[in-house]
């Protein structure tokens, strides 16, 4: 049964992730991702502190979720005052990843967070922190925690599908059809925060940042469909969270870890062999033409 | 404890040393990523560290900062190579191909090192310390290899000043008077690499970055030539590096890493407030007067009533 629930939360995870990262990748954004699952921690941490330690997943999202956007704020902020992007991405999520390792080992006699499981996370330990509601067992919670979040992106990015595709090929088109691009710019990364929290302490922040950007990435060598490449990209990463698995089973390695690796030999396999962007492809119809 | 018993300490001063002479190349390194866009490659590059020391500790069986220092740097030789030709055979820009390898890696890195902990390899114990560095448990033949592969990176900067110089601000005029471009790209990114895995032992794969980037950034608000801006981050990097291990020995249970790097983003926000020119205050001052002498000139009673 366990096995079920994490390969379960794990496939969820990759879906929710994978929604939100297609827009990422196309918007070339893929690093704030990366940089919002780092800087999310000292909202991480002050919720936990102001809630009086309840471990309350919901205040502790609703933390992290707005020092995501202060992030994205922030960065916005120093790249229009003349900073590169990058460089403004680097140097505002490792100061407040700073900051929330500092806060950590202040309170780290009344925080019961261990560092290395935010970070690399240890998915193998969801399923024992089960959800109940007047003694009945109703799941590992980590499976409610990002089911909701997956069912956010859905409703969001389906409701304002056409709105995030015209702001991500085209925001200067979009502005001038009177679309708010600002305010779809801070939804999406709203929704990035959220799916990074909700993934957050269950899974850790590396499987997140992987499966925002790797099968998103994957499915944009496969497709030139908007759509198509959402779908494909939900499809892979719950090909690894399965996958993953069983080589982390069988290697005795950490789960998170192993999916991204096979996410990586995914992307690797889509890299030379895509009919229409893979290299290997590319040359040999290049060969058939000459 | 008072400032000088500080100072005193020996362990203390080994551990000022290190941590000094790590904000110091790193600064110098970062300022040409900077320049060159590539400020993130330090975090990828950091990430990208970690299989590396894990297979070079596995082969070799010892935690020795030599190999882990040859097998990181022969994970970041192929994970830039891997970012370089992601970005040149596909249509994935650098910010993906950045982030596919970044977590690619790390997440290959995180198996290995979960693999080497539940097989009992015996003396692994603080392998994950590299995780997030810890600057405390730096002993002095440390402080001896990282003073001595830090001169090295400044004197190498210092070298080819010149050359780098005309790589980040033009590379197409490099590559037509005859430089080895791609060599001399490839030689910088060895340079991040090591400067990296340096400083992963003393602040941790996270927070290297930031001893890459902030620096360099905040140097950059001062001035307009380069070799003052090396100089600046190199200072600021030192700077900092002095000032959170001050700050963690003097406040106990604090840890060095994430300190040294608040220290380095407290100069970058003085910075960007108080830099002449590019600052904030500077910048107003400037519309301020631009509106005045705007009002002074255009809006005398003559011009309106010429508009009139």
């Amino acid at each position: 049964m366990n096995d079920l629930w994490i390969i379960l939360i794990g496939a969820l995870v990759a879906c929710s992730c994978s929604i939100v990262g297609c827009f990422l990748v196309l918007r070339k954004m893929s690093m704030i991702g990366d940089a919002i699952s780092h800087s999310v921690l000292p909202g991480i941490v002050l919720a936990f502190l102001f809630s009086g330690g309840s471990r309350d997943s919901l205040f502790m999202m609703l933390g992290a979720a707005a020092l995501g956007l202060i992030t994205v704020f922030l960065i916005q902020m120093f790249k229009n005052s003349g900073v590169q992007s990058d460089a403004s991405i680097g140097v505002v999520f490792t100061a407040l990843f700073a900051a929330g390792v500092v806060l950590v080992s202040l309170f780290t006699r009344q925080v019961d967070l261990d560092l290395d499981c935010v970070l690399y996370g240890e998915i193998a330990y969801a399923p024992w922190d089960t959800f109940e509601i007047g003694g009945k067992g109703l799941g590992p919670k980590a499976v409610w925690g990002v089911g909701s979040s997956l069912l956010l992106n859905m409703i969001v990015i389906g409701l304002f599908y056409k709105q995030f595709k015209l702001c991500s090929f085209d925001p200067a088109l979009a502005a001038a059809l009177g679309i708010p691009v600002a305010l779809f710019h801070y939804l999406l990364m709203g929704l990035v925060s959220v799916s990074t929290v909700a993934s957050f302490e269950s899974v850790g922040a590396i499987l997140v940042v992987g499966m925002i950007i790797v099968p998103a990435a994957t499915s944009y060598l496969l497709t030139e469909k908007l759509s198509t490449m959402i779908v494909i990209s939900m499809l892979i990463g719950i090909i690894c969270s399965v996958v993953g698995y069983y080589v982390a089973y069988l290697f005795d390695a950490s789960i998170a870890g192993s999916m991204i690796t096979v996410a990586g030999v995914i992307f690797i396999m889509v890299f030379l062999f895509s009919p229409t962007h893979g290299i290997i492809m590319k040359k040999w119809r290049r060969m058939k033409m000459a | 404890m008072n400032w000088l018993e500080i100072f005193q300490d020996p362990n203390t001063q080994w551990i000022l040393l290190g941590t000094m002479l790590l904000g110091l190349s790193s600064g110098v390194i970062g300022s040409f990523a900077y320049l060159r866009k590539q400020s993130l490659m330090g975090d990828a590059l950091a990430h990208a560290a970690l299989p590396g020391v894990c297979i070079a500790f596995m082969v070799t069986g010892t935690k020795s900062i030599f190999f882990f220092l040859i097998g990181a740097i022969i994970a970041g030789i192929i994970a830039t190579f891997m970012i370089g030709f992601i970005t040149r055979n596909s249509r994935i820009k650098q910010d993906s191909a950045l982030g596919i390898i970044l977590t690619v890696f790390f997440g290959f890195g995180i198996m290995l090192l979960t693999q080497i902990q539940h097989s009992d390899t015996g003396n692994q114990s603080g392998l994950d310390k590299f995780l997030f560095g810890q600057a405390a448990s730096m002993v002095q033949s440390d402080v001896y290899t990282m003073t001595i592969i830090s001169i090295i990176l400044v004197a190498l900067s210092i070298m080819f000043f010149k050359e780098f110089k005309l790589l980040s601000f033009d590379p197409g005029f490099a590559k037509g008077i005859g430089l080895p471009t791609l060599i001399l790209d490839q030689f910088i990114m060895l340079l991040i690499v090591t400067a990296v895995v340096v400083g992963i032992q003393a602040v941790g794969v996270v927070l290297m970055a930031a001893l890459l980037i902030t620096p360099a950034v905040a140097a950059r608000y001062w001035t307009e030539r380069l070799h003052i801006m090396v100089i600046l981050s190199g200072v600021f990097g030192a700077l900092s590096g002095f000032t959170g291990t001050i700050i963690s020995t003097m406040a106990n249970n604090l840890p060095t890493g994430p300190l040294v790097v608040l220290s380095a983003t407290v100069i970058f926000l003085f910075s960007v407030v108080f830099a002449p020119r590019r600052g904030v205050i500077a910048k107003s001052l400037l519309q301020f007067t631009a509106r005045k002498n705007y009002n002074k000139l255009y809006t005398t009673q003559k011009v309106k009533e010429k508009s009139l």
